[in-house]
């Protein structure tokens, strides 16, 4: 728990992180450095196994790194996972109310705060429906907004629409996009979609493969609101495109 | 804990600032182009939204609950008409002579009858009470085991396989050894009940905690849940099923060695459905037999039928109904194909111990 300067909300620090031991061991990640700035918007990016999920979790602390450290100065941070995994058992609001039941908020403020919150994510008067009867969008939704409700200050989105048809996801892009502006949460952001991190990102890292390391980072200098069809996103998308084909076929041979 | 005072106040979300989430009011920083609430492009986009959660939503299967209730109970309501009608076919036969084995037309009757009387209820009485407080030790006994044994891997591997090995020990096995232990009396019939039942519940424990799916483990604690809490808000939850599953089997068990105890264990002075049962033998008088029986049956189709209602509750409630809308859904075309865990739902397995239900006494 370090004082990090203020114009950093988290600090990987040489992390590595390797599962196993002896010959069939998997460097997941290997020495990876990244600092991000409070509110910012970093999406990582890289082939299937690359080792994001990987990342993520050693950020949201379920897990620990194998060399390096992880150092978020004492930040709460919150997962959305890449599935929706609501608690089957709950409510959609019962859902967004976990959170803040475990920070003990009180039970009258809980009430305000979940129709709040679920307003946020366009579900108003859905809160009384169950995980099952909702599709799979309006999971993800319920997802989101229990992750806000986590008051994290760094939220990690492991390929949060990866699963969705393209009109719901750039709706749920706005949402984010919108919520992300009005409360200034820094997020890391997991896609295996480019044009989406370039949609969404300040910046985006690049992770190679087998081992995991930071292969290039983007800056993506664009005016916001973006839209995911514009002319200039389609440019910068294909160069990160042709810079992860060349990561990955590193590989081939 | 939230300690960059700089986040922290930029966040106009933050508890207690007042801020209501809708208010699309610009962040510090924003944009003010967006700060009328309902930009037509926003309203558009709130349309769309809306638009798509009108397609998405299930179809509600609303049955009427009327002809609901009546298609569980004529199938069962036929089924006790043909136990009836066999029974009388194989006393009409001529197999047996009527005074040994009775027709329902002799037997049901003296049940009605007996109904009326003091003496049943007072044995009635007493059998459910033994039941309900053997059980309730058993359900206490076996969850605090089973949650101890899942807790400890070391006990685990130690007396894991040991509980399942008494549960299928036939509880009369159990009955010599409690008359030694504690003579003809209420202890023994106790010690019999609650051996036979609580290796069910704590298995039910068991298996329960350990298929609780590891994602919502790691779901409570990115939420940050620890210990207590976490196993408050998901590891019991995700575990009940099971545990519910544990639970009815459990009274099974329960009733079953209760029944093998007031057998053979009959206490002076103290009545019961299987002294009855006993006595009705010793006196060679079948009706008074085939009258106990049914009201041991009798006894388990209604404690069975309430864990049904409680199992049947809990598997709507999660989206875990086989028959519920989704599956309807799945099978009505691609439009409603939603992904599998719908159908199977992240909640685990539920009958890890079903099939050992069927091991009698
Ligand atoms: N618990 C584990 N034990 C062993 N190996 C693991 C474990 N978790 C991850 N790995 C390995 O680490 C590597 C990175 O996994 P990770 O899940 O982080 O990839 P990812 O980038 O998230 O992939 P995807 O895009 O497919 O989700 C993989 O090779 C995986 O096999
Ligand atoms: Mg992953």
């Amino acid at each position: 728990m370090t004082a990090l300067a203020t114009d950093t909300a988290l600090r990987i620090d040489g992390v590595s992180r390797v599962f196993g031991a002896g010959a069939g061991q998997v460097h997941a990640l290997d020495g990876i450095h990244l600092d991000v700035r409070p509110g910012e918007f970093v999406c990582l990016l890289g082939a299937s196994g690359c080792g994001k999920s990987t990342l993520l979790s050693l950020v949201a602390g379920l897990d620990r790194p194998t060399v390096g450290t992880v150092d978020t100065g004492g930040r709460r941070v919150g997962m959305m996972f890449q599935d929706s995994a609501l608690l089957p058992w709950l409510t959609a609001g019962g859902n967004v109310e976990v959170p803040l039941k475990l920070r003990r908020v009180p039970k009258a403020t809980r009430r305000a705060r979940v129709d709040e919150l679920l307003g946020m994510v366009r579900l108003a008067g859905q809160g009384d429906r169950r995980p099952h009867e909702l599709s799979g969008g309006m999971r993800q939704r319920v997802s989101l907004a229990r992750a806000f409700a986590q008051e994290a200050d760094i939220l990690c989105m492991d390929e949060p629409f990866g699963a969705l048809d393209a009109m719901t996801r750039d709706l749920l892009h706005d949402e984010l996009e919108r919520i992300w502006r009005e409360t200034g949460v820094t997020v890391l952001f997991v896609t295996h979609d480019v044009r989406e991190a370039v949609r969404l990102g300040d910046r985006i890292v690049l992770l190679s493969s087998r081992p995991g390391r930071v292969a290039e980072i983007f800056d993506v200098a664009m005016d916001r609101p973006r839209r995911i069809d514009e002319h200039q996103v389609s440019e910068l998308a294909s160069v990160v495109t042709a810079r992860l084909r060349q990561e990955v076929a590193r590989h081939g041979h | 804990m939230a300690t960059d005072t700089d986040t922290v106040t930029s966040r106009s979300l933050e508890a207690g600032s007042g801020t209501d989430g809708r208010n699309l009011g610009p962040g510090p920083g924003g944009d003010p182009a967006t700060g009328d609430p309902a930009t037509p492009a926003q309203r558009t986009s709130d349309e769309a939204l809306a638009g798509l959660d009108a397609l998405d939503l299930p179809v509600s299967s609303g049955r009427p609950t009327a002809g609901r209730i009546w298609s569980v109970t004529w199938p069962k309501i036929a089924a006790l008409a043909l136990f009836l009608l066999v029974w009388q076919i194989v006393v009409w036969s001529g197999w047996k002579p009527t005074y040994v084995l009775p027709g329902p037309g002799d037997t049901l009757p003296e049940f009605f009858d007996q109904l009326g009387t003091g003496e049943f209820w007072d044995a009635f009485g007493r059998t459910l009470t033994r039941a309900g407080e053997g059980y309730a030790v058993a359900v206490v006994l076996g969850g605090v085991v089973g949650l101890v044994v899942a807790r400890f891997g070391l006990l685990r591997a130690a007396v894991g396989s040991f509980i399942t090995a008494l549960q299928t020990m036939p509880s009369v096995v159990w009955v010599p050894l409690a008359i030694l232990l504690f003579k003809l009396n209420e202890s023994a019939i106790m010690f019999v009940v609650v051996l036979g039942a609580a290796p069910s519940v704590a298995n039910g424990v068991i298996y329960g905690v350990d298929y609780v799916p590891p994602l919502l483990v790691r779901v409570g604690r990115s939420m940050g849940a620890r210990g207590f809490s976490l196993y408050r808000h998901v590891v019991a939850p995700a575990a009940f099923p099971s545990v519910l599953a544990g639970l009815k089997q459990g009274w099974a068990f329960a009733w079953r060695s209760l029944m093998a105890g007031e057998l053979i264990v009959i206490v002076p002075g103290h009545p019961s459905i299987g002294a009855d049962l006993q006595n009705a033998r010793d006196l060679s008088d079948t009706v008074g037999v085939l009258v106990s029986m049914l009201t041991i049956f009798a006894i388990g189709v209604a404690v069975d039928a309430v864990f049904n209602i409680l199992d049947r509750r809990m598997r709507e409630r999660r989206g875990l109904l086989s028959e519920g809308s989704n599956a309807v859904r799945a099978a009505r075309g691609p439009r409603n194909g939603r992904p599998k865990e719908d159908l199977a739902g992240p909640t685990g397995p539920v009958g890890p111990l079903s099939g050992a239900d069927t091991s009698a006494v």
